[in-house]
């Protein structure tokens, strides 16, 4: 072939074959990106350069004597945590969707329920039902009239208890994963497998689990991720892990370099979850979770093994959701009288200010990330936009050391240079304010609003553009016609699951909590710290009935679902919930 | 017919267009009158597409001119006129229904500047033309692809574009459809004058719409001209194999400016005596019975709908076999032996490839 085609050749005016100049629209889209991945990347830029830093004393003695056993905890907990998720997670999947037995219906939206439940929350529930003035203990006492002593009472503050606590409301996460799984897989492979003479139960070993297992693999990474970064229920229940390690070296000690350099240690604990979930994925980088139902040829249980499968779903429902639910209600009635009163009111006003502006912020930097990846034909600038995700995975107290010391910096400054230039000090803007927290949750939930706006977004195909072009919109007609209608229930889903969760959200918020502000999830712990647990009740509950909203959607979106054609809006809510 | 409205004619000039380094689209020109209908035949990746979206404007012109109705609507470098001021109309291969509006919503997109009353009347007009009134309250999802093919229509039709340009119309829809839609297509077509340009790799369906066919392969225009003469006067050998499947053969042109191919003498068509000629000869170019001098045994005698594909075999060479297509009810059975005859009309020499 000859070098100059003969398009060149033909090509007399001059420059009309060459990439059209950089307009001034494309500069801006690229700096936006730009500017988005530097914050993303910086809080966890900071934490991983102090593990190059010199810490000195403090450090030498946090090593020799916490540091192991932060570790020893850690990994005992991934154990825990990732056998209990799986178990509960896969099995509750397979029964519900492969399966028929009574309550199969209820159970597979039910089985969402512990999802609203918050680790912190369940764990200081549990902690007033079973210690020894609680109900469990003295009505067993009241029935059998034993007194202390006469009884074995397992320990509910130890590892083990917290194991249990946090992968009662985790399981959802490979429950939802694997069950999308095994219901894509179902005709193609299962009815297959079951001609050529397999058992139900060999298609679940053979055909099944394999297919799902990189499903079910990011589901156990998303529980995990959870697990490293729940700070409440360790607290409370007394058991050291980094997070609480970073709080008490921050705050007892009074030394943020030490926390950022036992968080830069707590990292590679993270991004080892990361990459084994991702080599186990291997090439099936995406999970689809567009749902498509179709018939399964049902397992059909009765007798003895219907009990198991009813009794086997039903009892995390109870005891991730019902139970403790019951208790706070009961507790609330309680204590309503006392807590809930305007200060109270002001509480609640602060949370949902503080949930609803990181919805905003977050929903509106999902889009332009969204849209910046639709325009762009290269493939890593859209590779680069996905990794603007990566703050899901960063445990809040982390990121909280990360944020904070480059902003203290940067307020040392400006106050040095107000003190010198004009003889006054701002104080803290960055670090002190209710902007160190917006950015965080910025940073940590990005990755939900993403999914969740993109899964809208590429639903819009690049035909619907040009036929509204061709049918005479313009090109913010188009936006306006076909974009915003067609976008606005994964924006507003993306913005219920970012304001859920920010309301849950404790470690970040505890660290970088202005002075003065207070959250349905600080007074929560803050009872909770000074054991008084029935009058933690009403803000918890708070908590559990706005992370209810998130599980009605999910819930009608797989509902919707199991119709035979699928309402397209649907997915992203599945896709973003998860994360 | 001949008092209709008529749409715009369509020129374009000397259209050249790449994505990064492939060539899309290499010096184009071609021109058709107000009312004409345009197919742009080729096989997938000619460019054939990307030529009807320069057209409507949903890609910016790199290279050359395109005038709509005598006026320049893209013209490098710089004149991109955007899509939605140049009363086009477009069909597209997936339809491209908006999914949050109902069938008569999507029909009424196009009708912006009309008022609620006349907007109303004029969906309901365009629905009923296309035969799917019933279908208007109806939500894309719920519709087959038929269906929607339909509702696509309509509302490419609705704002009563001077030029309608449709990708691959007819494709993703089964034989029986395919007709009635055509069908449909043509009358609206004819009886509103508009301008079209349809896109297809199906080269029956671009002889049973079109006044004009391009043939584009590897983004050059192989061939234009009406179907009938691109059909039986093919520039070169791949029209000719394209638009109906041939038998390939070779020949070195003799003193009497014949070919002797093996399976009869065939006229050279003008090349100099000695040269090397590719024949191809059209399955339906070739004739059984009569005494001709060439035998050949049947191999296969197989009926495919009201046709019959033959493979036959040189009776003094075995192995060299030729299909030949007859209606079922003439043709030969397997293992007979025939006498074989080849029409001229569908005979085509052309230089040999190597030769050159």
């Amino acid at each position: 072939m000859p070098a100059d085609s003969p398009v060149a050749t033909l090509n007399a005016s001059p420059g009309t074959v060459s990439a059209p100049p950089l307009r001034p629209a494309r500069a801006v889209w690229g700096l936006g990106l730009a500017a988005v991945l530097s914050a993303v990347l910086l809080p966890i830029a900071v934490v991983l350069a102090h593990l190059f830093v010199p810490t000195g004393d403090l450090w030498a003695h946090l090593s020799s004597t916490v540091l192991p056993r932060y570790v020893v905890n850690t990994l005992w907990l991934i154990a825990g945590v990732g056998v209990l998720t799986l178990i509960g997670g896969v099995g509750t999947a397979w029964l519900v969707s492969l399966c028929r037995f009574p309550g199969r219906r209820f159970f597979s939206w039910a089985l969402l329920l512990p999802f609203a439940m918050p680790a912190y929350v369940i764990a200081y529930t549990y902690t007033g039902l079973l210690d020894f003035a609680g109900p469990v203990q003295s009505g067993l006492r009241d029935l059998f009239g034993w007194s202390a002593g006469d009884y074995p009472a397992p320990n509910i503050r130890s590892l083990t208890g917290a194991i249990v606590m946090l992968s009662l409301v985790l399981y959802p996460y490979v429950y939802l994963l694997s069950r999308s799984a095994f219901l894509e897989q179902s005709i193609c492979s299962l009815e297959v497998s079951r001609t050529l003479g397999c058992t139900p139960a060999q298609a679940m070993r053979r055909v099944a689990l394999p297919l799902a297992r990189p499903s079910i693999v990011a589901g156990m990474a998303l529980a995990l991720l959870e697990a490293l970064n729940e700070f409440g229920a360790m607290q409370h229940f007394g058991v050291d892990t980094f997070t609480t390690g970073i709080f008490r070296v921050w705050l007892a000690d009074g030394s943020p370099a030490a926390a950022a350099k036992l968080a830069s240690v707590f990292l590679i604990f993270v991004f080892a979850i990361l990459v084994l979930e991702r080599r186990s994925r291997g090439r099936a980088a995406f999970h689809n979770l567009s749902i498509r139902y179709r018939p399964l040829p049902g397992w059909r249980l009765a007798g003895w093994r219907a009990a198991f499968a009813v009794i086997f779903c039903a009892t995390p429902i109870v005891f991730g959701f019902a139970a403790p639910a019951a208790a706070l209600l009961w507790w609330t009635w309680l204590s309503a009288a006392e807590v809930v009163n305007a200060d109270f009111v002001r509480l609640l006003i602060t949370s949902v200010a503080l949930a609803g502006s990181a919805a905003l912020i977050t929903v509106a930097v999902a889009l332009f990330l969204a849209y910046a990846a639709r325009r762009s034909a290269s493939r890593l600038f859209r590779g680069l936009t996905r990794l603007a995700a990566i703050g899901y995975a960063v445990p809040g107290a982390v990121l909280a050391v990360g944020i904070v010391i480059p902003f203290a910096a940067l307020d040392e400054r400006i106050n040095a240079f107000g003190a010198d230039v004009f003889g006054l000090s701002p104080g803290l803007i960055f670090s002190g304010t209710v902007f160190a927290l917006l950015f965080a949750y910025a940073v940590r939930f990005l990755a939900i609003s993403y999914g969740a706006v993109d899964g809208g977004l590429t639903r819009i195909t690049g035909h619907m553009d040009d036929a509204a072009r061709t049918l005479g919109a313009s090109a913010t007609g188009v936006v306006r016609r076909i974009h915003a209608p067609m976008l606005r229930p994964s924006i507003a889903a993306a913005g219920l699951l970012i304001f859920v969760d920010v309301l849950k959200e404790l470690p970040a918020t505890l660290l970088l909590r202005p002075f003065g502000i207070d959250t349905l999830a600080l007074r929560t712990y803050e009872y909770a710290t000074d054991e008084q647990l029935v009058e933690a009740a009403p803000s918890a509950l708070a908590i559990v009935l706005a992370g209810t909203l998130p599980v009605i959607l999910l819930s009608r979106a797989m509902r919707r679902s199991s119709e035979p054609r699928e309402a397209e809006g649907v997915a992203p809510i599945a896709a973003g919930a998860p994360l | 017919m001949m008092s209709a409205p008529s749409g715009p004619g369509l020129s374009i000039d000397s259209l050249s267009h790449r994505f990064d380094r492939v060539t899309a689209l290499e010096a184009i020109s071609l021109e058709i009158g107000g009312g004409e209908i345009l197919a742009l035949l080729g096989p997938s990746g000619c460019g054939k597409s990307t030529l009807l979206r320069l057209v409507a404007g949903l890609e910016a012109i790199q290279h050359g001119t395109i005038a709509i109705g005598g006026r320049a609507v893209s013209a490098a470098p710089g004149l991109n006129l955007p899509p939605e001021r140049r009363d086009v109309g477009f069909l597209f291969q997936d339809y491209a229904l908006f999914p949050h509006l109902s069938a008569a919503d999507n029909v009424a997109f196009g009708l912006q500047h009309l008022g609620d009353a006349e907007r109303r009347k004029r969906v309901g007009e365009v629905l009923e033309r296309v035969g799917v009134s019933a279908l208007a309250d109806a939500f894309p999802h719920t519709l087959s692809g038929g269906q929607q093919q339909r509702i696509a229509l309509a509302r490419a039709l609705a704002p009563s574009p001077g030029m309608l340009l449709l990708d691959e119309p007819l494709s993703g829809l089964d034989a029986r459809l395919r007709h009635g839609l055509a069908d449909t297509l043509l009358a609206i077509l004819r009886e509103t004058g508009t301008t079209a340009v349809v896109v297809t790799h199906d080269p029956e369906e671009a002889m049973y719409v079109a006044d004009r066919i391009g043939v584009l392969r590897d983004g050059r225009l192989m061939q234009f001209g009406a179907p009938a003469a691109v059909y039986d006067r093919p520039a070169n050998p791949f029209v000719a194999n394209f638009l109906s499947d041939s038998n390939r053969l070779n020949g070195i042109v003799g003193e009497s400016g014949t070919i002797d191919t093996g399976w009869g003498p065939v006229d050279s068509g003008g090349l100099p005596a000695g040269a090397a000629a590719q024949i191809l000869v059209r399955y339906e170019g070739i004739g059984f019975g009569g005494d001709g001098a060439v035998r050949a045994r049947v191999l296969r005698s197989r009926p495919i709908g009201s046709g019959a594909v033959i493979v036959l075999e040189a009776a003094d060479r075995p192995g060299e076999t030729l299909y030949a297509r007859a209606p079922a009810a003439r043709a030969p059975r397997e293992g007979d032996c025939v006498a074989v005859t080849l029409d001229p009309a569908h005979v085509f020499v052309f230089p040999s490839a190597n030769a050159k």
